[in-house]
């Protein structure tokens, strides 16, 4: 007569905490994702470069083309991240801190390189700065060409990687109001200073996950520079143009050691921004919230 | 319009001698026709109100009354639509937020989060052109009085985050006395405290006004702590001033029936 369950002793759970099953279901989910969709590409990546060993991969590296390839990937990155960081700081700025008409138009317009595609974004580059349109006619008469060359790589690169900066900077600086600000102008700080002392120091690390995230996307843009830069070997092939190309002439050990060193480029990036939080963790936290 | 208060100033307040470093003569401030719209919405239709010099004043009225509006525009953080604003007689009207040399004390206070309480404290300071910046043991000399002022010597190395609500509330006005303001503004310095600590601060407000004799006007929505606390109340509502007297004057004759209802309220 005696009910076995009667004398189990009860367990209670919080109402957010799911059955043991469901945990693990969920976490197997995750894994299996991560893995099929990221480590196991990531992992063939190097596996495919180091296919005739390490001396063929280093010796497929040190060919002019690669190293082309790699100082212009290098070169863009370091001209459009700083550019993109300034205009996304500009952008942030003037739509937080001011009222103005047609402000949603304008977050709408700085997502604009989220939704085209990056091929479109070429070729719009194409048509207004091409030989055959009218500015770039002109350019190219001064000796400036812009397509096929390095500026028109650049824009494309700009473009494409417009929202990062500001999209980190803006709810960022929502949060935070204009109090601050209008305390230092108070404190007899001119515009100036108060951005430098006061605006800069508190969006330094919605500043750097933008600029970190816009790096990594600066260096990996493919179908906009593709359009735009014309693949000429040695001059204007980027790194993700240059992969492609080996990839299609069938020199699988160079284009996936070339693809290895971007990837890699790629996780140093994960790996600095890892390594500032650990480091800044405290400051972190205590400037969060007041 | 009283021009001149009682001295409240006792002897029995060793900071008076702190008075020395502020002005010498508190200065008066006019508001003349002050109006003020956002787009169509008027904030502010023309007002106009003279500050006796060296008066604790409160600008008292519900949410949407315009007194924050007000007090803003005396900053220099707004402009008025029309109307003028006069310091000791004189036309201050166009003067930018930082001509004013008004200390201003935010809402929810709006400490630099990223830096010390000295540092806080010596902003001002150091941000003046370097033709008349203190050197930095002047600074660090005036900071440490100011820490003294608000009776926290010890907080200086410390974060806002680390403080609490009081304590921010007297680094803020620290901070805004460090400028040797000619006037000092307060946005609801009582409204992100709790009870206990609003009913302490509101004496200590009291006592560093009295000791800094400077004029000092604060916005409040609370009918209590501006009768108890300021020497001149003005009462506002929908952007107009209803009653502008003594604190005993709009108890014992309210002046319209706005006024009766909120300060019995």
């Amino acid at each position: 007569m005696s009910d076995a369950s009667l004398a189990k002793p009860v367990r209670f759970r919080a109402a957010t905490e799911e059955s043991p099953a469901t945990r693990w279901a969920l976490i197997t989910v995750a894994f299996a994702g991560l893995a099929i969709l990221v480590f196991a590409p990531l992992i063939a990546v190097f596996v495919e470069a180091l296919a005739d060993g390490v001396a063929a991969s280093l010796k497929s590296l040190a060919s002019p083309d690669a190293r082309d390839a790699i100082r212009l990937t290098l070169t863009i990155a370091a001209i459009s991240v700083p550019l993109n960081a300034i205009f996304g700081i500009a952008a942030a700025w003037f739509i937080t801190k001011f009222d103005f008409r047609g402000k949603a138009f304008l977050i709408t317009l700085i997502d604009l390189p989220f939704s085209v595609s990056p091929v479109v974004a070429g070729l719009c580059i194409v048509l207004m700065f091409g030989a055959n349109s009218a500015i770039g006619g002109w350019l190219v008469a001064q000796g400036y060409p812009i397509v096929f060359a390095m500026p028109g790589i650049i824009l494309a690169t700009m473009f494409v990687t417009f929202p990062f900066v500001a999209r980190e900077l803006i709810p960022v600086m929502i949060e935070q109001g204009r109090a601050e600000e209008e305390a230092a102008l108070t404190l007899g700080a001119s515009g100036w200073r108060t951005f430098w002392t006061v605006t800069l120091p508190n969006i330094r690390w919605a500043l750097l996950y933008g600029v970190l995230l816009c790096n990594a996307r600066a260096m990996g843009e493919f179908g906009a520079v593709a359009v735009v830069s014309g693949k000429i070997r040695g001059e204007t092939a980027t790194m993700p143009t240059t992969i492609e190309m080996l990839y299609q002439e069938y020199l699988s050990v160079a284009a996936f050691s070339l693809a290895a060193v971007l990837a890699l480029l790629a996780l140093v990036t994960l790996l600095l921004k890892t390594a500032l939080e650990i480091r800044h963790a405290d400051q972190l936290a205590a400037t969060h919230r007041h | 319009m009283l021009t001149s208060l009682p001295q409240r100033t006792a002897i029995r307040n060793p900071r008076a001698q702190a008075r020395k470093t502020f002005e010498k003569q508190p200065m008066h401030i006019e508001i003349d026709e002050i109006s003020k719209s956002f787009g169509t919405t008027a904030a502010l239709h023309p007002v106009s109100l003279s500050l006796p010099s060296g008066a604790l004043v409160a600008l008292l009225g519900p949410s949407g009354s315009g007194k924050t509006t007000l007090l803003r525009i005396l900053g220099g953080l707004e402009f008025p639509t029309s109307g003028r604003v006069l310091f000791d007689g004189q036309d201050a009207t166009g003067l930018s937020v930082q001509e004013r040399r008004a200390g201003f004390v935010f809402q929810s206070y709006a400490l630099f989060r990223h830096m010390t309480v000295f540092d806080n404290i010596a902003y001002g300071l150091n941000a003046r052109p370097r033709a008349s910046r203190p050197t930095k043991a002047e600074i660090a000399r005036r900071v440490t009085k100011l820490l003294d002022l608000i009776q926290l010597p010890d907080i200086g190395a410390r974060y806002p985050s680390q403080l609490s609500g009081g304590q921010r509330q007297r680094v803020a006005l620290a901070r805004a006395l460090a400028i040797e303001p000619r006037m000092l503004l307060l946005d609801e310095p009582f409204g992100a405290l709790d009870a206990k600590v609003r009913k302490e601060l509101r004496q200590g407000l009291r006592d560093i006004h009295d000791t800094t004799g400077l004029t000092t006007v604060f916005v409040t929505h609370d009918q209590e702590e501006a009768m108890e606390l300021a020497d001149l109340v003005v009462v506002m509502s929908m952007g107009r001033i209803e009653q502008i007297g003594k604190p005993q004057d709009i108890r014992a004759r309210p002046a319209t029936a706005f006024v009766k209802d909120f300060i019995t309220a």
